[in-house]
């Protein structure tokens, strides 16, 4: 990147700039992946209440057909990934961590990809309370790794109006290149799924904000944009974290989020680009979430790509797909700055697994553990995206001084981008303190309201 | 075996080790240079300066915790910084014995006493030359010119001087500094002697250039930051440009930015991460307080330079500054925009 273009397109105050490390799939067109012969769908891929199995161990199922029920409005349904029949609902280990309730298929040997088709919905005739609810009923939640239900997202408290909606194609995180190859493949559902979305919030414009490392991206949006009034790209400085909502508000239209705030309080709603894509697929045909794409890749990964990935399949089958060299030492689910290690090879692939990162012997980074103290050389603070002082925070962290941290410190803005660990040279993981002492106070402010 | 690692894994190039490294690298050209200039008593000197911090620190790791690796502490380097820099700012001619007190007292009284590395109020270094400016106050102000013939053959008499003995004026090895012959002389030197080097001062505060250029490459390389120094030099000049303008009985802000320690203290040790403040405001507000405090003592005080003292004042009132300049959070003041 010469200097000129470090000023052509605009971007944040503070973030880093990482080795972007796309290049081994961004080439890559998505393939399908064949289906496992055992799917593990847990009962919560997403934030909120888990879903409601509806269906019973030696039952059949077909691909498409509901298999779970939304909870409640905090709660998104869950749809068969694959024809075959259940074996039992049972505990599994998860991406997140503990054991969650999970839905195991076993998939007929040879089962078709035909998908259970029903009856085709007219989005435009839907008044926006039907809208929300066919959203709902689709099981989308952020694909983008957040995992939050985009119906939710989408119900804006009426006392707000949405002006804008930003379409996030950032894709900041290294490795990943999900998003690109949607941009690039799926290029006309993507601007169905956004004007259906534009209709439904009332937003006079849309903005496709997209990352530029990914100009061909920007180019074939554009080729298919001619004639199309309100939906505009623009290319916006490839900068960690420039994907998360609040900065690419920032940067698009110059909005700054309140604290603690939502985007709709500046009237703007933020959705991925891959949750957008999947709307304007699934929308009509009236069909759940079943699929999504994943970046595989990694050090020993042989076939690195993206690949259509039935959810549920474990990762051991897609690890035994690609081809794997090596003993895989690092497993991580979404991207290396956000994303999650896993401890099991049984874990499946969920709505907001974004990427798989498989590392063996020559690890991801050479990362030291050597810890030295903090020597306040304040590159955390010109880092934080948020602007705050992870330094300060950080030395508070380790005096459990959590209320400080909170009241002075502005804690809860942390939003675990990872930049102030990365810069660190002290090697402090600072971003696991304020992960650690968020949950604290999240469970003290329940505790909290308990007892009052 | 999967092995478990919490978020993000990957990490930038720089570590602490890597940057300290770096600083020492930058030291080494005006360590060369107040060699060439000083001989051997210089190159002496800094030796026993920088190998009296790092026993220092050693004992002192050693009778504090027997349990963990005494040298580990080491491994970082700023011991040695803290003794290269300590030497640059003393007289080439300084009795060695006293040089090894200062490294003593810089590391034991400057850093460990407060908890070790990043745990410091004030720059070690700068603390140990305020003692030896308090103990010894002869010895400190004892300048030797430079490019004496034989300098690489022969010490400086004083350097020798038997520990606790005070060492014997010679005449012929002293002169004054640029500073102290503006000051109480009245006599100005010139701005090329003063910028490349041939002047009497300290080890390294002769050649400002050197320094400057030795700065230049660790903010460039992005190992020390830049606003400190900016901060230094923009308000000196305009502070000393000031009192120039009404009269010219007052040194020239190029005088002022290039004599003394004031290229040395603000591009490394004002920058000395640990002492000074994280935000950005906070190290604006910082620089300009060294740079204010520094003129009030080299106009008015009665010490021809003061940028030690106002170093070390400005470290004390770091916790004070990052009180009140605390940077603006995202989302934190009233939107612009539209409206509800």
């Amino acid at each position: 990147m010469s200097i000129l273009d470090f000023f052509k397109y605009k971007t944040f105050a503070h973030g880093i700039h990482l080795p972007d490390k796309k290049e081994h799939t961004r080439e890559q067109a998505i393939r399908r992946l064949p289906f496992a012969p055992e799917l593990i769908v847990p009962l919560s891929q997403h934030f909120g209440t888990p879903a409601k199995a509806i269906v019973s161990p030696g039952q059949e199922v077909v691909r498409g057909e509901l298999i779970a029920e939304a909870n409640g409005f905090m709660s998104v349904p869950i749809h068969a990934p694959a024809s075959g029949i259940i074996k039992e609902i049972e505990l599994y280990p998860t991406a997140r961590g503990p054991k969650t309730e999970s839905i195991v298929i076993k998939t007929w040997p040879g089962a078709s990809q035909r998908t259970a088709s029903f009856e085709p919905v007219n989005i435009p005739s839907l008044t926006h309370e039907q809208f929300i609810k066919a959203v709902q009923d689709t099981g989308m939640v952020g694909l983008g790794g957040a995992g939050f239900p985009t119906h939710i997202k989408l119900s804006v408290p009426p006392e707000y109006s949405i002006d804008t909606l930003v379409v996030n194609g950032c894709e900041c995180e290294p490795y990943l290149t999900t998003d690109h190859r949607l941009m690039l493949e799926q290029t006309a559902e993507l601007l169905l799924g956004t004007s259906m979305l534009m209709k439904a919030l009332g937003a006079k414009q849309a903005i496709i904000g997209i990352e530029d490392n990914k100009m061909d991206a920007v180019e074939a949006i554009k080729g298919h944009l001619s004639g199309v009034e309100h939906i505009q790209v623009k290319a916006v400085q490839t900068h960690y974290p420039q994907g998360s909502e609040k900065l690419l508000i920032k940067v698009l239209l110059g909005r700054e989020v309140p604290s603690a705030g939502f985007p709709y309080q500046v009237n703007v709603v933020v959705q991925n680009i891959a949750t957008i894509t999947q709307l304007g697929k699934l929308l009509p045909q009236n069909q759940g979430l079943i699929e999504r794409v994943v970046t595989v890749t990694g050090t020993g990964v042989k076939k690195p790509g993206n690949y259509l990935v039935p959810l549920g399949t474990p990762i051991r089958f897609l690890l035994e797909h690609v081809g794997f060299s090596g003993s895989a030492k690092h497993l991580i689910l979404g991207g290396p700055m956000m994303g999650s290690t896993v401890a099991s090879l049984d874990v499946p692939i969920t709505k907001p697994v974004s990427g798989l990162l498989v590392f063996n012997e020559q690890s991801i980074e050479k990362v030291s553990d050597d810890v030295y103290p903090c020597i306040k050389c304040a590159r955390c603070v010109d880092a934080c995206p948020m602007h705050l002082n992870p330094s300060m925070l950080g030395q508070l962290a380790s005096k459990r001084e959590y209320e400080s941290m909170q009241e002075n410190f502005n804690l809860m803005d942390c939003f675990e981008c990872g930049c102030c660990s990365y810069v660190c040279p002290s090697n402090i993981p600072l971003v696991q303190y304020f992960r650690i002492s968020k949950s604290i106070m999240r469970e003290r402010a329940i505790e909290k309201q308990n007892n009052d | 075996m999967i092995e478990l690692r919490t978020s993000p894994h990957m990490k930038g190039t720089l570590s602490l080790p890597q940057i300290m490294h770096h600083v020492i690298y930058a030291l080494l050209p005006i360590c060369a240079f107040a060699v060439y200039q000083f001989g051997i008593s210089a190159l002496a000197l800094i030796l026993v300066v920088t190998l009296s911090c790092v026993l220092t620190e050693l004992f002192f790791n050693y009778i504090s915790d027997k349990n963990s690796n005494p040298k580990k502490s080491l491994n970082d380097y700023t011991a040695v910084i803290t003794g290269i820099l300590l030497a640059l700012t003393l007289p080439p001619g300084f009795p060695l014995w006293m040089g090894a007190v200062a490294g003593f007292v810089a590391i034991s009284m400057g850093k460990t006493l407060f908890g070790g590395m990043g745990f410091n109020l004030f720059n070690p270094a700068l603390l140990g030359r305020a003692f030896v400016q308090a103990a010894f106050p002869v010895a400190i102000t004892s300048w030797t010119p430079g490019g004496l013939t034989d300098r690489f053959t022969q010490f400086i008499p004083s350097s020798l001087t038997l520990p606790f003995t005070a060492p014997a004026s010679i005449d012929g090895f002293t002169g004054a500094t640029p500073l102290a012959l503006h000051k109480f002389e009245g006599t100005s030197t010139s701005f090329n002697d003063l910028f490349l080097g041939f002047s009497s001062g300290s080890l390294g505060e002769t050649s400002s250039l050197l320094i400057l250029l030795c700065g230049t490459y660790l903010i460039i390389r992005g190992i020390m930051g830049w606003r400190i120094p900016l901060a230094i030099f923009i308000s000196t000049i305009i502070i000393s440009g000031t009192f120039f303008l009404f009269d010219n009985s007052y040194p020239s802000p190029l005088f002022m930015l290039s004599s003394g320690g004031l290229m040395l203290g603000a591009l490394f040790m004002a920058t000395d991460p640990v002492s000074a403040p994280v935000t950005p405001a906070g190290m604006w507000l910082f620089g300009i307080l060294i740079a204010s405090i520094t003129i009030i003592i080299r106009l008015f005080g009665g010490l021809p330079e003061g940028i030690m003292y106002a170093i070390l004042f400005a470290n004390a009132t770091v916790p004070l500054i990052e009180a009140i300049a605390q940077p603006r959070k995202f989302g934190h003041v009233a939107r612009k925009g539209a409206g509800k």
